[in-house]
């Protein structure tokens, strides 16, 4: 303002004219910065906008697609899982008849086992005692035949024999005894 | 630099401040009285072309996906002018007109700003040469956007006939014509440096008030002290019309290309 002072009196400017060296400089200057970033800057901007917008979508959608793949596979073990138990029942119902059929044929084969001893043991039994029979009545003719010989006094034994007494006789015993 | 600061460290006070304050000195040749190719004025319009330049250049030189502060700030700054300017206003055509819009924008923001940074402490924009080129700028864009799109007679004829009775034409014709295509560019442009010299010349008054009243009688010092009180208060209505002048100077262009991309009036 001292400086202006010096110059004193009305003003020399009008306000409202513009000066043409401003108008110069301005248009240079904002030429300029026009040029460096409607041509650098902002398209750039719009680029990455617009790659952030691709990114973001692109993201949206692979996340989609890994959860539609997450539900398919865990469908898919959700299937396998209820085959496996599946199977795994049947598994265990087939051991369980398995078991039920060996059982049974251990016992049957057990039964039988013990009837053919049972059987076994009652015909050893029945031919031991045919021999005992045998060798008795052997044995019993002979000492009755003697013993009778003895009391008469005399020699019956071949006639005995011949006539078949003794058997008679035993034959008579054992049927009373067996009744 | 000079003016304003000269003056508090001089403690001289050119009271009441004119027109001519708005008229500073050549920096080279240093001092020149009618010199103005550079001047603190242009020195700061180049200044503000450059921060502008180099901010963005360098916050945008490797852009991310994933954007890092710097980058996103420059990307706030475009993303504000392009959705809720150029989209807001013209609709989807309007993305290819948000660089223009987004420079014109920062440009105007910037200079505007120059008003109340320490040092700098007044806009370039208060010299009506700068505000006139932008407005010359929109002038010419908005109107050859119009006969770009419609061609020249149909551009015309939707902008000057209003759909209205055609006895009511003759009075309404030269109205549209002269608010259209004459005061369109001057009212932008004086709009803007009205507003920053106004703010300039308030600021002026109060701060150089105080040290006038101050040297005029000791007595006054508490009025000074009001007076400097009130520049700081200004200082703030100043940064909202700041802010404000460069949003309006950027939302007019782009609802002046909104009317010539219109289909009808």
């Amino acid at each position: 303002m001292y400086f202006l002072a010096a110059e004193g009196g009305e003003s020399a400017h009008n306000p409202i004219i513009p000066l043409w060296q401003e108008i110069v400089v301005g248009s240079v200057a904002f030429a300029v910065l026009c040029f460096v970033l409607m041509k650098f800057v902002f398209p750039r901007m719009e680029q990455t906008f617009q790659a952030r917008v691709d990114a973001i979508e692109g993201g949206i959608k692979r996340a989609e697609a890994a959860q539609a793949e997450a539900n398919q596979l865990l469908e898919q073990y959700r299937a396998q899982l209820a085959e496996a138990r599946t199977d795994a029942a049947k598994i265990r119902d087939d051991a369980r008849a398995d078991a039920e059929g060996i059982r049974q044929d251990i016992l049957a084969k057990a039964r039988e086992e013990s009837d053919r001893v049972i059987q076994a043991g009652k015909d050893a039994l029945a031919a031991e005692r045919a021999t005992i029979v045998r060798e008795l009545r052997a044995e019993v003719g002979t000492i009755a035949v003697d013993l009778a010989s003895k009391i008469v006094g005399e020699s019956l034994a071949d006639e005995a024999r011949r006539k078949g007494t003794v058997d008679r006789f035993l034959s008579g015993l054992e049927s009373t005894g067996a009744r | 630099m000079f003016g304003q600061a000269n003056v508090l460290a001089a403690g001289q006070a050119g009271f009441p401040p004119s027109v001519d304050d708005f008229y500073l000195p050549s920096i080279l040749p240093w001092g020149a009285e009618n010199s103005y190719w550079f001047t603190k004025i242009t020195a700061m319009v180049w200044i503000a072309v450059g921060v502008l330049i180099i901010f963005f250049l360098a916050s945008y030189r490797n852009p991310q996906l994933v954007p890092t502060k710097k980058q996103w700030f420059a990307e706030s700054i475009y993303g504000f002018v392009r959705n809720n300017i150029a989209v807001d206003m013209i609709g989807h055509a309007g993305v290819r007109f948000a660089p223009y819009f987004t420079t014109l924008f920062c440009f105007v923001l910037l200079t505007n700003a120059f008003a109340i940074i320490p040092l700098f402490q007044i806009s370039p924009n208060s010299h009506i040469a700068f505000p006139a080129i932008l407005a010359i700028i929109s002038y010419v864009l908005f109107n050859y956007i119009g006969i770009k799109k419609h061609g020249f007679v149909k551009y015309f004829k939707n902008s000057l006939i209003p759909p209205a009775p055609w006895y009511i034409l003759p009075l309404l014709i030269p109205i549209e014509l002269f608010s259209t295509f004459i005061v369109r560019p001057f009212s932008l442009a004086v709009r803007l440096f009205a507003n920053m010299f106004a703010g300039h010349m308030l600021l002026l008054v109060f701060t150089l008030g105080g040290f006038a009243m101050l040297s005029a009688n000791a007595w006054l010092a508490p009025v000074s002290v009001l007076s400097w009180v009130m520049t700081i208060a200004l200082t703030f209505l100043e940064f909202l019309v700041i802010c404000l002048q460069a949003y309006v100077f950027t939302v007019l262009t782009a609802s002046y290309v909104q009317g010539a991309l219109a289909e009808e009036h």
